[in-house]
């Protein structure tokens, strides 16, 4: 696409999108830490994740000021106009990705206190791995406008969803096992809604991306791996 | 619309034929239907088979680069090129059932059905009343009671009454810029037309006047069929319902003016409204 | 820091200065030479005619050499003749212009009636009376009033048409659309719009031309010649002012003398004030 006869306007909608990949970048590098303070039981990484929201936080009020006066100033259209929309709610769901790598993180501190059932907390890390892989792809779908990438990551939440049931199931199962692990298990099943959240937060991400190109998201109906978790008359 | 046939960028890289996207046409009445126009100015072709349709009671506007003929297909409506030798057109202007371009038509009437407001406010060197009679009596020969309701009348659609009940016999010419194109907008309503032609009706004006006529054109759409030219594209979004996007004298783009100005189909259609054309 | 091309105490400045200064001067010497002749004519006039401005001026005929007497048949005959040569030239020359203005703004035909239009506007004017001579006096065997009318108002013609035609195309045509857009047919586009729209122009050409035929002396002398009584019947010669200032300044008689330096105030003053008026009529329609 040829550019704006008015190249600030360029140089502005460059600037939204660099901000976009640095809020993205940072809420990858959350996601990452706090899985790796998990595995190595590292409250002092643990810190250094909920510490590190603050800025993501900032970031998102930044958009935010930086949509507002592109939209008075600019009177955007078409492609513009749909740029400019999308770049508010991408910055919501990193912004709600960084907060549930910042959630999962105070939990992996108290987590520390008592001991876990170390399968679990593998079954964490490869749930968070998952997620972490998609939100890379979907950062990078954005980064170069590829909307098929999108649709990639999009279809990945699936596997998400059949990861996280699995992952519910077992907690269940441990907790009814043996009562002492109800503690360690409750915060470990939090945090893996808590990213089970941030996946849903990745694909949301993924139709923004598609969105922001075509005017629409995908057509077919989101595939749910989780149906079953809702289904009546299931107790475990 | 499938994703193979975009570029990196996912727009359509589709070519010539004039998009028109789907409209929801269901419950309109088609006021005006033009088919395969062409026109010439001597030899030179300004207008490429243009083919749309204009709705009853509703706004179309015509927005495009300079020189790209959106003025030449508004003039050909009320056939304001026939005062000029050496234009011609040909095609089918239906309205209402009967083909305006015939040889045959009664021009004079057809004006007075079709009316036009002009980019550079043009009273009569008259009074404020007289402009306005003045069109009135042309067509029918009424008592002065009801010339005078005319006339008031005229003047309260055009959001100018109140501005000028109390000086009605003062120069047409007398009154600022926009108080002058709304007389010209009474002129016009005045004859009772059907189609109302605006031909950049704001681009003499400034921003406050400019507001108070695009809340007219907004009101007038109700009795009336309107076509407006700007080369304001903000403009065109906020009061037609329906926009077309030209180019080089033809057609690229048709369609409700929600769809143009969000999803355009065309790329040099998008290309325009946001600023990358040229 | 001052920009020293800018300072006043340059050198290049001081020489621009003396420059304009020297400029100016000549241009106010070339202001106080023209005006210098036109107050002196005026002056010259005011002088000798006054005098001999009196109530009998305006009661009483052309006197036989010798006798005191006024200007009453010269100036009826001079008003009875321009307005009849109004009468005639001015439709024509209004409806020309119209044409050329209105409706053969491009064609061949106007491009040639516009080539004619202004030689005639130069056309010396005893070309004009020798000609009507030969086309109505010579063939009605005497000198008249009609004859005299038409010479006149063949010179009338062309300045109207002119003017006609300058004042209807400064109409802007945007106006002619606005007219054609309530579905006005296009003679009754001119006449109630353009027309009302030019009429100041149109009214200051028609001044313009009455100013110009009231001092022609050249025509008259071959079409309406001359005559020492009163009389108001067009089919005989005809008195006029111009041409009694003519036969009377050339003669030695002391008050003939004084009265041709009064006609020739009378014609003067009358001009300037046809001048004065079209100058108003445009000057009051710029303003509105």
């Amino acid at each position: 696409m040829a550019e704006h006869t008015l190249k600030r306007f360029d140089e502005e909608l460059e600037r939204l999108s660099s901000t976009i990949s640095e809020m993205g970048g940072l809420a990858e590098t959350a996601l990452t830490q706090c899985l790796v303070a998990l595995r190595q039981s590292d409250s002092e990484v643990a810190e250094q994740v909920i510490a590190a929201d603050a800025r993501v936080d900032a970031l998102d009020i930044a958009v935010q000021e930086q949509t507002v006066k592109l939209l008075a100033l600019r009177q955007p259209m078409a492609v513009d106009l749909r740029v400019i929309l999308s770049s508010i709610k991408i910055a919501a769901a990193l912004e709600r990705i960084a907060d549930y790598a910042k959630n999962t993180a105070k939990r992996t501190i108290v987590l520390n206190n008592v001991t876990a059932p170390p399968a679990a907390v593998t079954g964490i890390d490869r749930l968070g791995r998952l997620v972490r892989t998609a939100l890379k792809d979907v950062l990078d779908a954005f980064a170069q406008g590829d909307v098929a990438k999108a649709h990639d990551v999009w279809t990945r939440d699936e596997e998400i969803d059949q990861v996280y049931t699995g992952l519910f199931r077992e907690l269940l199962t441990y907790m009814m096992e043996d009562p002492r692990t109800i503690t360690s298990c409750t915060h470990l099943l939090f945090m893996a809604k808590n990213i089970e959240r941030a996946g849903d937060h990745v694909t949301n991400i993924a139709e923004l991306v598609s969105f922001r190109t075509t005017g629409h998201g995908f057509d077919e109906t989101r595939p749910k791996g989780s149906a079953s978790l809702y289904a009546a008359g299931n107790a475990s | 619309m499938s994703i193979a046939s975009t570029n990196g960028h996912g727009l359509s890289t589709a070519v010539p034929v004039a998009t028109h996207a789907k409209v929801d046409t269901a419950g309109l009445a088609e006021k005006v239907s033009i088919k395969n126009l062409e026109f010439f100015y001597g030899d030179s072709r300004a207008l490429k088979g243009i083919s749309l349709s204009l709705y009853a009671n509703k706004t179309t506007a015509f927005i495009g680069p300079s020189g790209c003929g959106k003025s030449t297909l508004l003039r050909i409506l009320n056939r304001m090129y026939d005062l000029y030798p050496g234009q011609r057109a040909t095609g089918d202007v239906i309205f209402d059932g009967d083909n305006l371009l015939r040889a045959d038509q009664d021009i004079n009437l057809l004006r007075a059905r079709i009316g036009m407001v002009f980019q550079k406010p043009t009273p009569f060197p008259m009074s404020i009343y007289e402009n306005i009679a003045f069109g009135v009596r042309l067509y029918e020969s009424l008592p002065k009671a009801e010339l005078d309701a005319r006339v008031e009348s005229a003047l309260r659609r055009a959001a100018l009454w109140d501005e000028v009940k109390d000086k009605l016999n003062a120069n047409g010419q007398s009154l600022s810029g926009g108080q002058q194109q709304r007389l010209c907008i009474a002129r016009t309503v005045a004859v009772k037309p059907e189609v109302i032609l605006f031909d950049e009706p704001c681009s003499a004006l400034d921003p406050i006047s400019t507001a108070k006529i695009e809340e007219l054109i907004d009101e007038l759409k109700q009795d009336y069929t309107i076509v407006i030219v700007t080369h304001n594209m903000q403009q065109a979004a906020r009061v037609s319902d329906f926009t077309a996007f030209m180019y080089l004298g033809e057609l690229i783009e048709f369609g409700a003016t929600e769809t143009l100005f969000t999803t355009p189909k065309d790329s040099r259609t998008q290309a325009y409204i946001t600023g990358r054309f040229g | 820091m001052a920009n020293a091309s800018l300072a006043t105490t340059s050198p290049r400045y001081a020489r621009r200065r003396r420059r304009n200064a020297v400029y100016k001067t000549l241009a106010w010497i070339a202001t106080g030479f023209g005006l210098g002749w036109l107050v002196l004519i005026l002056g010259i006039l005011l002088f000798h005619g006054v005098g001999g401005l009196s109530l009998a001026v305006f009661t009483e005929n052309t006197p036989p050499p010798g006798a005191a007497g006024g200007l009453l048949n010269a100036i009826t005959g001079s008003l009875i003749i321009t307005v009849l040569a109004v009468a005639i030239g001015t439709p024509i020359g209004i409806l020309a212009g119209t044409y050329l203005a209105e409706y053969g703004r491009h064609d061949k035909l106007s491009s040639v009636v516009r080539f004619i239009n202004d030689i005639l506007l130069s056309a010396p004017s005893i070309v004009v009376g020798l000609f009507i001579y030969e086309i109505m006096v010579a063939p009605m065997g005497h000198f008249s009033g009609w004859a005299g009318a038409v010479a006149l108002a063949v010179i009338v013609i062309p300045v109207v048409v002119r003017t006609t035609e300058d004042m209807l195309t400064l109409v802007p045509d945007t106006l002619r659309e606005a007219a054609a857009s309530i579905g006005l047919p296009r003679a009754l586009m001119i006449m109630r719009i353009a027309y009302r729209a030019a009429s100041a122009g149109i009214v200051t050409g028609i001044l313009l031309a009455i100013a110009r035929i009231s001092g022609e002396t050249a025509p008259l002398l071959f079409t309406a010649l001359n005559n020492q009584f009163f009389s108001v019947n067009m089919n005989q010669p005809m008195p006029s002012l111009p041409v009694v200032i003519f036969q009377f300044a050339l003669s030695p008689y002391e008050e003939w003398q004084k009265l041709a330096w009064t006609g020739a105030l009378l014609i003067t003053v009358t001009v300037l004030a046809l001048s004065v008026i079209a100058r108003s009529l445009t000057s009051a329609r710029k303003s509105s």
